[in-house]
């Protein structure tokens, strides 16, 4: 199902959450909105979702217009950041309850329910309450409740904040790939731009209430349209008038030309990479990242003076 | 729509209640004459009936608040065996209808009672027995509302106090009273509302004499048994003030006793 | 001390007949009466302050109006206020005079609902902190899933608010079946036909017959804890999947 919204907006009491917001999101795909605290990213999801309606604007569903319907009659499957389990019913029931409100026959809700918590691995657990998993366990059931009813968007807002480092690795991945699985419509959304980067077909970028740009991630790293995006996904050093990445300046020994003389404040060896701290004569602090054969090839060290110069820029 | 329905019943509800049974002693007043009213309030009797009532307060209140108190710390800060049931005997009262309360102290003073013929100062239908049942009723309300603020405040500040050198005393009065001090007010608040209010325990140990063992809400039955309305809603009029008083304290205390 | 002393002899005395006296002055048919008027009237009343108390307490938290902060306060007076009051002003209400044209005095139904206001206080006060304290992405999530208001209302909200309600009704049930200030003037006290157990018991300890009256007193205060009893398991059952 694709999702259009148009010109949407919201202010809460003082605050504007959404400021003419319009994006398409493509059928089948993975989308994330990603942005910083207070960028809007939740807030549109939930207007996408229903659970709150915009000041003005719409909402269209597979070309109709949603905006007037309640969550109740959109078809969509949303997923919370702290599950929101129903912690009076056992797992069971929790992932049977949309079907149980559509008043299917028993069986069908009993098969279907032991076919999605399979899909989500959580056999077995059927008869025990939300109080005693896990919270990745418990985000598992989430997602197999939400998709009981089929439904024809999948939206999940920060999903994966409230878990531990590992399991959120873990569920992104998973994530995506029962994404290849079903094919579902699927948005999230997260302030973790590794996570958006890592698994999204297309992501929406948003500050303060509007949208910088909707790109592939890897169009997003490489052509960013403003310094909001260049700064916020992927590490980005300010030279001069433009923007550097870090793995886009070059290190030698001696000067040469157009290099500037800079200070090694500190080296993290990373595995097979190293990031360098450094600061340049005017001060400007740079971050740049090489392999280690290059920094064993230089002897970097920290308190060496070495010399840098950008291969590739851009500017705005 | 459906939200303003739920309201509506909500408030409706309320007004059937507890507003118009309340407007009755305006409306009561009106029909039988202030001015019977205010004589039948500033009776002889009458006024020794609120003095009564006022001296029981003043006993039952301070004593409840000390006892309360004590209770609580020794509750959530000590262990013990019984503690549960200490805990259980402070909340008795509350479930206790004050009849049972009142009858239970009559059979323990009276003349063929256990402790009645050891004791030689007149306990019931006297002073002594209409103190004993006004404790008895106001006993849980100081300890209930101090028991959840002492476990919430946790004993840290406490423990820092002992090893800053602090005797048990010096950090009772001026760590722990402090923390406590909106819940205790509300619990004293409660208790006072009680006392004042209190009326079937009283009745059975106090016999009722007027201008002796007569509280205030004593009178207001004598009154109406004795066809006196306006007296009855005079007194009424007087005791639903002070609840409205006691309402607002209890208020206005309300979110510091939540937030301490 | 002065708690367990007096219930200790209360006690004693009621069986100072022995069992049988015991038994016959609880089942002598003015008591027995006397114990099923109150039992059923406070049933009654616990389970109207059931529905009613929620009502109250979802509109007190859920709602805004103006005025709401003067309602709440008000929803303790019933606490603040003397019983007799309570009564009198019921009866005045309800009574021969009353301006409402309704004529209830003493009639069971005027007990009723004069420990309708006296017990009000109880479920509302107990609700609304649940209620405050109750994770709203709950009921979106069941929104989102397709169910209606009611049902979001019946299969989530109220599961999880249930035990605020039993403790409410438990301590309701407790107070309707003791209070004696709001009734003895209210209802007549005809033996029969509008006298309650605390008031049986009062009169019967007034006119000398104190053993009769603690044998009623006793089995009321059974009676009571059994019920409390009850609805402390039922408290358990339904919040058996937070300790799970």
């Amino acid at each position: 199902m694709s999702i259009r919204v148009r010109n949407v907006s919201k202010r809460f009491l003082n605050f504007t959450a959404l400021a003419d917001v319009s994006i398409d999101v493509a059928s089948g795909s993975l989308t994330a909105l990603l942005g910083p605290s207070g960028s809007g990213k939740s807030t549109l999801l939930r207007v996408i979702a229903g659970l709150e309606r915009p000041d003005a604007g719409t909402v269209e569903l597979d070309g109709e217009d949603a905006t007037p319907l309640s969550p109740q009659n959109r078809g969509v499957g949303f997923v919370f950041q702290h599950y929101a389990a129903f912690k009076h019913m056992t797992v069971r029931d929790n992932v049977a309850f949309a079907l149980k409100i559509r008043k299917q026959p028993r069986d069908e809700i009993r098969e279907r329910v032991d076919e999605l918590l399979e899909l989500v691995q959580l056999q077995g657990f059927g008869h025990r309450y939300p109080a005693q998993l896990s919270g990745g366990q418990r985000q598992r059931m989430a997602l197999a409740r939400a998709l009981a009813a089929k439904p024809k968007v999948l939206l999940l807002d920060e999903p994966f904040g409230a878990l531990d480092a590992r399991v959120r690795l873990e569920l992104r991945a998973w994530l995506r790939q029962l994404h290849e699985e079903t094919h579902t419509t699927t948005v999230f959304v997260t302030h973790d731009q590794e996570e958006a980067m890592e698994i999204s077909d297309s992501v929406v970028v948003m500050n303060a209430g509007r949208v910088e740009q909707v790109a592939p991630p890897q169009v997003l790293y490489d052509e960013p349209v403003n310094e909001f995006v260049m700064s916020f996904v992927g590490q980005a050093n300010r030279f001069g008038d433009g923007w550097v990445r870090p793995h886009d300046l070059q290190i030698t020994l001696d000067p040469n030309g157009s290099t500037r003389e800079a200070l090694v404040e500190r080296l993290a060896h990373l595995g097979h990479e190293v990031r360098a701290e450094l600061v340049r004569d005017d001060g400007e602090r740079l971050t740049i990242q090489l392999t280690r054969e290059r920094a064993d090839q230089l002897e970097l060290a920290s308190g060496q003076i070495v010399y840098v110069r950008p291969t590739r820029e851009t500017i705005f | 729509m459906r939200r303003l329905a739920v309201r509506y019943a909500a408030l409706g509800y309320l007004a059937v209640v507890l507003l118009a049974p309340i407007s009755m002693i305006f409306w009561r007043i009106e029909a039988e004459g202030v001015g019977k009213a205010w004589s039948a309030l500033t009776e002889a009797d009458t006024v020794h009936a609120f003095k009564v009532t006022l001296i029981l307060a003043a006993i039952a209140v301070p004593l409840n608040t000390i006892f309360g108190v004590t209770c609580a710390l020794a509750i959530v800060r000590r262990r013990f065996p019984g503690k549960g049931l200490l805990n259980a005997f402070v909340d008795l009262p509350l479930a206790l209808s004050p009849v049972v309360v009142g009858l239970s102290l009559f059979l323990l003073y009276g003349r063929t009672g256990w402790l009645g013929p050891s004791i030689n100062i007149q306990v019931l239908f006297a002073l002594p027995a209409m103190v004993l049942a006004t404790v008895f009723v106001s006993v849980p309300f100081v300890a209930r509302e101090v028991v959840p603020t002492l476990r919430e405040i946790g004993d840290e500040q406490e423990q820092a106090a002992h090893t800053l050198g602090a005797s048990g005393w010096q950090t009772f009065w001026r760590i722990t009273l402090p923390s406590i001090r909106w819940a205790v007010i509300y619990g004293v608040v409660l208790t006072t509302a009680r006392c004042l209010g209190e009326y079937g325990a009283v009745a059975i140990v106090s016999g009722g004499i007027s201008g002796r063992t007569e509280t205030a809400t004593l009178r207001v039955q004598d009154y109406y048994e004795n066809l006196n309305q306006a007296g009855a809603y005079g007194i009424s009029l007087a005791l639903c003030g002070v609840a409205l008083v006691v309402l607002a304290v209890m208020t206005l205390l309300k979110p510091k006793e939540g937030a301490a | 001390m002065i708690v367990a002393l007096p219930i200790a002899a209360l006690v004693s005395s009621s069986r100072s007949d022995g069992w049988s006296g015991f038994w016959s002055s609880v089942s002598s048919p003015e008591a027995v009466a006397a114990l099923k008027l109150t039992l059923v009237v406070a049933a009654l009343v616990a389970l109207t302050n059931a529905v009613s108390g929620t009502l109250v307490a979802w509109v007190l938290v859920r709602d805004e109006f103006p005025g709401k902060s003067v309602v709440n306060a008000l929803v303790d007076l019933p606490f603040a206020l003397p019983t007799i009051v309570a009564g009198l002003v019921t009866l005045a209400l309800y009574g021969p005079d009353s301006p409402v044209g309704i004529h209830l005095a003493f009639t069971r139904a005027a007990i009723y609902l004069v420990l309708l206001f006296v017990t009000l206080p109880f479920v509302v006060r107990t609700v609304q902190p649940v209620l405050l304290e109750l994770d709203r992405t709950m009921e979106e999530a069941a929104r989102s899933l397709g169910a209606r208001e009611t049902a979001v209302f019946f299969r989530i909200v109220l599961p999880n608010v249930l035990p605020g309600i039993l403790s409410g009704v438990a301590m309701a049930f407790a107070r309707a079946v003791g209070e004696i200030g709001a009734i003895v003037i209210l209802s007549g006290n005809l033996p029969f036909r509008t006298e309650v157990a605390s008031v049986y018991v009062l009169e019967q300890s007034q006119s000398g017959n104190a053993t009769g009256a603690a044998a009623v007193a006793v089995l009321l205060l059974a009676i009571s804890f059994a019920v409390l009893l009850l609805i402390g398991a039922m408290r358990r059952v339904a919040t058996r999947h937070e300790r799970a």
